[in-house]
C-alpha cells in the first residue's frame, strides 16, 4: 500500500512537471519562430545563430510543410495559441490577422527604432506588410520575397541532337520559352522522350488539391492569358473578367499542359513533388517558387551547370504569382520584447545581405538595388523581373473561403475532367459572389 | 476469472451470516454515497467535454458565428444553415461519396472477414499465430499507416503499382490509384479494407465458436450436406455477430476522416471528399463555425438515427 | 462420430491444409505494407524510390541508418567548398549528411512529438482507468437510477464525428487557455476513452462474484476497503486489458491532434506525415518514424490478443 501510494505521488509530481512543459525552464529566454518547412527556413536557422550570439536569446523553430502550413498556423492564431512568438505568415493572411488582432501593429516600433519601410522594395511592403492595402499600417516586416518561376535542364536543352530535332520541328532553337505557347511546345517535345536510357517528361506543374497548390499554379497561366480578378473600375464585379474568353483560354491551356506534358501520377503535386520530379531527372522543366532555386543550384545531381532558370513566360500580357512572407510578432506571445528585438536585428542591412547570401530572398533595397545584385546568382536577374510583374490572389480576410472555391473548381476541371473551362469559371464566380455577399462586400 | 480459494470458504460462511447490507451500512459511507462518488467524476467529465460542447454546437448552428472573427457581431439566422445544407447538391454528392465508401468497405470486409474466420475455424496447426499476425493492421494508427500508403500508391515507384503490374502485366505507370477519378474511390476502399477486415474477422470468429458442436452433430445424423449445414446453421447463428461488426464498422466509416484525409484529402477534384472532410474544411479552413455546426448536428443525427434503427433490427435477429 | 470423415467438429486433413494455405497467403499479402515500412526505413533515399523496387537487403541495396539520421536531425544544403571549410565532422549522422553535401543544423522535432505522445497517451489512460473503474464498479454493484440511460449516454458519446466534437472544444479550449496543451489533450482523450473503459470494466467486474466482497464486509471491511482489497485485485487482468485499449486509442488518434495542437502538445501521428527532407518527401525518414511509432503497438497486440475481441466490441462479445 505505502509503496503504491508513494509511487502515485511520484507519478503526480512527474506528471505536473511534464505537463508544465518546456515553459518552466526559462532562465535564458527562448523564443519560437514559426514558418513553413522549406529550404529558406533552414537558411534562417543558420542566420539566427548570430542573433543568439548577440542577444543571448535562444531560438526555437516550428516549421510546417506548405500543404499544412496555412491550416495549422491559422488554426494556432485563431486558437490564441502561444506556440509562436514570431510568425512568418503568408501574404494572404495579413488582412485577417490584422483585423482579428493576431499580429502586433508595428508602426510605433518602427518609428522608435528608426526602421523605415522606404528601405524595402515597395512591392513587398505592399504585398506582405500593409492592411488595409494602400495605407501605412504595418503588421509585418518584409522577410522573404518570392514569386513562381521555372527551372529547366540546361544540359538537356544544350544537347546537339535534341537541338537539331527541335529546330526541325519548330523552326527555332531549343531555348527557354518566351511565351506560354512555346513552353507547351517544349514540354510536348520532351514528353516521353528517352534521355540516357530513361523516359522523361515535359514539365512539373502544381496540381495539389488540399491546400493552395493548384491555385498557385493555374494563376501563372491565367495572368498571362489576361485573367483579372475583378473589374478594375468596379471592385468585386467579376462577371466578364474572371470568366472572360481570355481567362477561359488560360484555364484550358493549363489543363492541356497538365494532360499532355506532366509525369504520370502528378495529380496532386505541389512544391515538394515538383522538386522530387526535377531532382530525380524526370522532367525537363519545373514550375516552382524562387525560394527553392538556391538549393536546386547547389544540388549535386541536377544543379550547377545542369540547371537554368526563367521567368514565368508571357502570352497576351505578363504576370507571375506572388509568393513570399513578412515576419510578424504574434500578439498572444509572452515574449514580445525579445520577438521585437529579433525583428530589429533582422532589419539590419548587414544581416539582410547575409540572408541573401545564405539562400533567403531579402526585400531590402540595400540588397536588391546593389548594382551587382543581378550577378550574385544565376537566378537573381530573373527574380527582379518576376517581382516586377507579380500579382497576388485575393488578400481579403475571407481569402481562405475564396481559395477553397478556387481549389475545388480548378481541380474539378483540370484533373477530374468535369465540365468545361467556362463552366468552371462561371461556378467560381458564383462561389466567390456567395462569399463576398456573406461578408457584406456585395 | 480465476478462483480464489481463501474467499470461497468465507463466502460459504457468509451465506449463513448476518444480513450483508446492514453490516455494510454501519461503517463508512453508504452504498448510495459511494455510487454517486464513483460515478460523478466520469459524468462531470463527459458533461464538460461531450454534452456541453454538443449543446453549444446546436446553439451555434443557428447563428452565423465565425471562430476566426471573434469580434464580429453574431446574428441569429434560424434554420438557414440547415436549409442551405439539406438543399445543397454538393453536400448530397459528398453524402453519396460517403455512402459509396461505407457500403463497399462493409461489404468487402464482411465477405473477406467472414471467409477468413471460417478458414481459421478449421483449426489447422498454427492458426493462433497466423490470426495474431492478421490482426496487426487494425491496431495501427490509420493516419500514420495511411500516409505510408500514399508511397505504396505512387504510380512510378510505388510497390502497389509494381505488384499489380507484376501480376497483370499492365504498365505500372499507366494507372494512378490516387489521382484517377474512377480509381481513387477504390484506392481508399482498398486501404480501409486492408486495415479493418481483421476486425470483422475477429468478431465472426467469435460467432463461429459460439455455435455448439451438438447442433452440427445432429445435422450430421440427418445427413445434411456441408453446404446445407453452412446455410441453415452456420450463417444464421453467426448473423448477430456479423451484424454487430457491420454496426461498428458502419459508424466508424461514416465518421471516416484520418485515413482518407491523408490518402487523398478528398481529391482528385472532390471524388473522395467524404462528409467528415467537408466538415473539416468548413469548420477549420473556411471557419464558418455556425454553418459547420449545423452540418455536424445533421451528421450526428444521421449516425445516431441509423444506428438506432439498426440496433432494433439487430435485436430482432437476436431474438429469433 | 468417426463414421463421417468430414465431420464439422473436426475438419478433414485436406480441409485443414486448404484453409491454412489460404489464411497464410492472406496474412503474407496483408503484411507486405508493414514489411515495406521496415525495409524502407533502412534504405538510402535514392534506393527507396528506385524502380523496380529493391527488396532484399545486402543483395539489392546496402542497409543504412540515413533514414533514422534524417528523422532525428534537420539539415541544410551547402556547397562542397563551404563544407570543406568546416571543422571535421563528429561522425555518425554528421558524416552521413556531409556525404550528401549537407550539414546538420539541429535536432528535429520527432523526439519532442514522441514524448508528447507518451505523456498524453499514458496520462489519459491512467485517468480513464481511475474514472472508469470507479464508475464501472458503481454501475455493476449498485442500483443507480437511470442506469441504462446513463450507460447509453456514455456509449453515445462515441458516435459523434471527431471533427464535430472538435468545433466546440476548440472554442472552449481557446477561452480556457487549453489549446495546444498536454493537459487539454489528456482531458479530451480521457473523455473519449472513459466510455470504453466503463463499458469494458463493467463487464469484467460483473464477472467477479459479489459474494467475495460481501464476505469481506462480514469480516469487517468497509465497502471501500472491500473494493480496494478484494475487487481491484480480482479485476487486474481486465484493468490491464482495458488500459492497453485506451493506450492504443490515444496513441493512434489523429483528428483531434491535428486540429487542436500545433506544437507544444502535438503528438506523433499528425507530425509523421509532414516529415520532409530537403526537397521532396523523405521516405526513409518517414518510414523510420513510422516504424518506431508502430513498434509499441505490435508488442501490445501480442500481449492483448486474448482480450482483443472484447475491447473492439465494447464488451458486447466476450467469448
Amino acid at each position: 500500500m505505502t509503496s503504491l501510494r508513494s509511487l502515485a505521488f511520484a507519478g503526480a509530481a512527474a506528471a505536473s512537471y511534464l505537463l508544465a512543459g518546456t515553459g518552466a525552464q526559462a532562465q535564458s529566454k527562448t523564443i519560437t519562430l514559426c514558418w513553413a518547412a522549406w529550404d529558406p527556413a533552414n537558411a534562417l536557422v543558420e542566420l539566427s545563430k548570430d542573433f543568439t550570439a548577440k542577444t543571448g536569446t535562444q531560438m526555437k523553430f516550428e516549421f510546417v510543410p506548405w500543404p499544412n502550413f496555412a491550416d495549422r498556423m491559422l488554426n494556432e492564431l485563431n486558437a490564441k495559441g502561444r506556440l509562436c512568438d514570431l510568425m512568418i505568415g503568408d501574404s494572404q493572411w495579413v488582412g485577417g490577422s490584422a483585423e482579428n488582432g493576431h499580429y502586433v501593429k508595428l508602426n510605433d516600433f518602427f518609428a522608435k527604432e528608426g526602421i523605415k519601410m522606404s528601405d524595402f522594395s515597395p512591392a513587398t511592403v505592399e504585398g506582405y506588410s500593409t492592411w488595409p492595402k494602400g495605407t501605412q499600417n504595418y503588421w509585418a516586416l518584409p522577410a522573404m520575397g518570392d514569386a513562381v518561376g521555372w527551372t529547366y535542364r540546361k544540359d538537356w536543352f544544350a544537347r546537339p541532337d535534341l537541338q537539331a530535332a527541335f529546330k526541325a520541328k519548330h523552326g527555332r532553337d531549343l531555348a527557354p520559352p518566351k511565351t506560354q505557347t512555346e513552353l507547351k511546345q517544349i514540354a510536348e517535345f520532351f514528353q516521353n522522350r528517352e534521355i540516357d536510357g530513361k523516359k522523361v517528361y515535359g514539365a512539373s506543374i502544381y496540381t495539389e488539391r488540399g491546400s493552395e497548390g493548384i491555385t498557385m499554379g493555374v494563376t501563372n497561366a491565367l495572368y498571362p492569358f489576361g485573367f483579372q480578378y475583378q473589374d478594375p473600375k468596379k471592385p468585386y464585379a467579376m462577371d466578364g473578367f474572371v470568366n472572360s474568353p481570355d481567362a477561359v483560354a488560360g484555364l484550358e491551356f493549363y489543363k492541356s499542359l497538365y494532360k499532355c506534358c506532366t509525369p504520370p501520377g502528378a495529380s496532386n503535386g505541389y512544391m515538394q513533388e515538383g522538386l522530387d520530379a526535377f531532382k530525380s531527372g524526370q522532367v525537363a522543366m519545373q514550375m516552382n517558387f524562387f525560394a527553392f532555386f538556391p538549393g536546386l543550384y547547389k544540388d549535386p545531381n541536377v544543379g550547377g551547370d545542369k540547371i537554368g532558370f526563367f521567368v514565368n513566360p508571357s502570352e497576351k500580357t505578363s504576370g507571375s504569382q506572388l509568393g513570399g512572407q513578412g515576419i510578424s510578432v504574434v500578439s498572444y506571445s509572452q515574449n514580445r520584447n525579445e520577438a521585437l528585438a529579433y525583428i530589429k536585428w533582422f532589419a539590419d542591412p548587414e544581416i539582410q545581405k547575409r540572408w541573401w547570401a545564405l539562400g533567403g530572398y531579402s526585400c531590402h533595397k540595400a540588397v536588391l538595388d546593389d548594382p551587382n545584385f543581378a550577378k550574385t546568382a544565376p537566378f537573381a536577374a530573373d527574380f527582379l523581373t518576376a517581382m516586377g510583374q507579380v500579382r497576388d490572389f485575393w488578400q481579403e480576410p475571407a481569402y481562405a473561403q475564396l481559395l477553397q472555391a478556387t481549389q475545388r473548381r480548378v481541380h474539378d476541371y483540370v484533373v477530374a475532367d468535369q465540365g468545361t473551362a467556362k463552366q468552371a469559371l462561371d461556378l467560381l464566380i458564383q462561389d466567390w459572389t456567395k462569399v463576398f455577399k456573406e461578408d457584406g462586400k456585395l | 476469472m480465476n478462483q480464489m480459494p481463501s474467499f470461497d470458504s468465507i463466502s460459504t460462511r457468509a451465506a449463513a451470516a448476518t444480513p450483508v447490507r446492514i453490516a455494510a451500512r454501519v461503517r463508512g459511507l453508504s452504498d448510495t454515497a459511494i455510487a454517486w462518488l464513483f460515478i460523478t467524476p466520469t459524468m462531470l467529465l463527459l458533461l464538460a467535454i461531450n454534452l456541453f460542447p454538443l449543446i453549444w454546437t446546436i446553439q451555434l448552428s443557428f447563428t452565423n458565428y465565425r471562430a476566426n472573427r471573434p469580434n464580429a457581431p453574431v446574428r441569429n439566422v434560424g434554420l438557414e444553415h440547415y436549409q442551405t445544407i439539406l438543399t445543397d447538391p454538393d453536400i448530397w454528392a459528398r453524402m453519396q461519396a460517403t455512402a459509396h465508401f461505407v457500403f463497399w468497405t462493409i461489404l468487402l470486409q464482411t465477405v473477406i472477414g467472414f471467409a477468413l474466420a471460417y478458414l481459421i475455424d478449421r483449426k489447422f496447426r498454427g492458426h493462433g499465430f497466423w490470426t495474431t499476425l492478421i490482426l496487426i493492421p487494425m491496431m495501427l494508427s490509420p493516419a500514420v499507416v495511411g500516409n505510408f500508403w500514399t508511397f505504396l500508391y505512387q504510380p512510378q515507384i510505388g510497390l502497389f503499382n509494381y505488384l499489380v503490374s507484376f501480376v497483370s502485366g499492365v504498365e505500372p505507370a499507366s494507372f494512378q490509384m490516387l489521382g484517377d477519378v474512377s480509381l481513387s474511390p477504390w484506392a481508399i476502399i482498398i486501404v480501409d479494407t486492408w486495415m479493418w477486415t481483421p476486425y470483422v474477422m475477429l468478431i465472426c470468429l467469435a460467432g463461429l465458436r459460439s455455435i455448439p458442436d451438438y447442433i452440427y452433430e445432429a445435422a450430421e445424423v440427418d445427413r445434411a450436406s456441408n453446404w446445407r449445414q453452412f446455410v441453415s446453421i452456420t450463417l444464421p447463428m453467426c448473423l448477430p455477430f456479423i451484424m454487430l461488426a457491420v454496426l461498428f464498422r458502419g459508424i466508424e466509416n461514416f465518421k471516416m476522416f484520418d485515413l482518407v484525409n491523408l490518402l487523398t484529402a478528398g481529391g482528385p477534384g472532390s471524388t473522395t471528399e467524404l462528409a467528415s472532410i467537408t466538415l473539416k474544411r468548413a469548420a477549420f479552413e473556411a471557419w464558418r463555425t455556425g454553418y459547420s455546426s449545423a452540418f455536424a448536428v445533421i451528421m450526428f443525427v444521421m449516425i445516431f438515427g441509423l444506428a438506432n434503427i439498426y440496433v432494433k433490427a439487430l435485436n430482432q435477429v437476436k431474438a429469433r | 462420430m468417426s463414421a463421417n470423415a468430414h465431420s464439422v467438429v473436426e475438419p478433414s486433413a485436406g480441409a485443414k491444409l486448404a484453409a491454412s494455405v489460404l489464411v497464410i497467403l492472406y496474412a503474407c499479402v496483408a503484411l507486405i505494407p508493414l514489411l515495406w515500412i521496415g525495409l524502407t526505413s533502412i534504405k538510402s533515399p535514392p534506393d527507396s524510390i528506385a524502380y523496380p523496387p529493391k527488396v532484399v537487403p545486402f543483395v539489392h541495396f546496402t542497409p543504412t541508418a540515413e533514414g533514422f539520421c534524417n528523422l532525428f536531425t534537420t539539415r541544410s544544403r551547402q556547397t562542397p567548398d563551404y563544407i570543406a571549410g568546416l571543422p571535421p565532422s563528429t561522425g555518425g549522422c554528421d558524416e552521413v549528411a556531409r556525404s550528401r553535401n549537407m550539414v546538420v543544423v539541429g535536432a528535429s522535432n520527432y523526439v519532442p512529438r514522441f514524448v508528447n505522445s507518451l505523456i498524453i497517451a499514458f496520462g489519459s489512460t491512467a485517468l480513464s482507468i481511475v474514472l472508469g473503474t470507479a464508475a464501472a464498479y458503481a454501475f455493476s454493484r449498485f442500483r443507480v437510477p437511470l442506469k441504462d440511460d446513463l450507460m447509453f449516454f456514455i456509449l453515445s458519446t462515441r458516435m459523434m464525428p471527431p471533427i464535430a466534437v472538435a468545433i466546440p472544444v476548440f472554442l472552449m479550449y481557446r477561452e480556457l487557455g487549453l489549446s495546444d496543451t498536454r493537459l487539454g489533450m489528456i482531458l479530451l482523450y480521457t473523455s473519449v476513452n472513459v466510455s470504453l473503459a466503463v463499458w469494458l470494466l463493467k463487464g469484467f467486474i460483473d464477472e467477479i462474484p459479489r459474494e467475495y466482497e460481501e464476505a469481506a464486509m462480514i469480516d469487517g471491511y468497509t465497502r471501500l476497503q472491500a473494493f480496494w482489497k478484494v475487487v481491484l485485485p480480482q479485476a487486474t487482468t481486465g484493468i490491464v486489458a482495458t488500459a492497453i485499449f485506451c493506450l492504443i486509442f490515444a496513441w493512434n488518434e489523429y483528428a483531434f491532434a491535428v486540429l487542436l495542437t500545433s506544437g507544444a502538445a502535438q503528438t506523433a501521428p499528425p507530425f509523421i506525415p509532414i516529415i520532409i527532407g530537403e526537397g521532396g518527401q523523405d521516405w526513409p525518414a518517414v518510414a523510420a518514424g513510422t516504424a518506431l511509432f508502430l513498434l509499441p503497438i505490435l508488442v501490445f497486440t501480442v500481449l492483448l490478443r486474448k482480450h482483443l475481441l472484447r475491447g473492439i466490441t465494447f464488451g458486447a462479445v466476450r467469448k
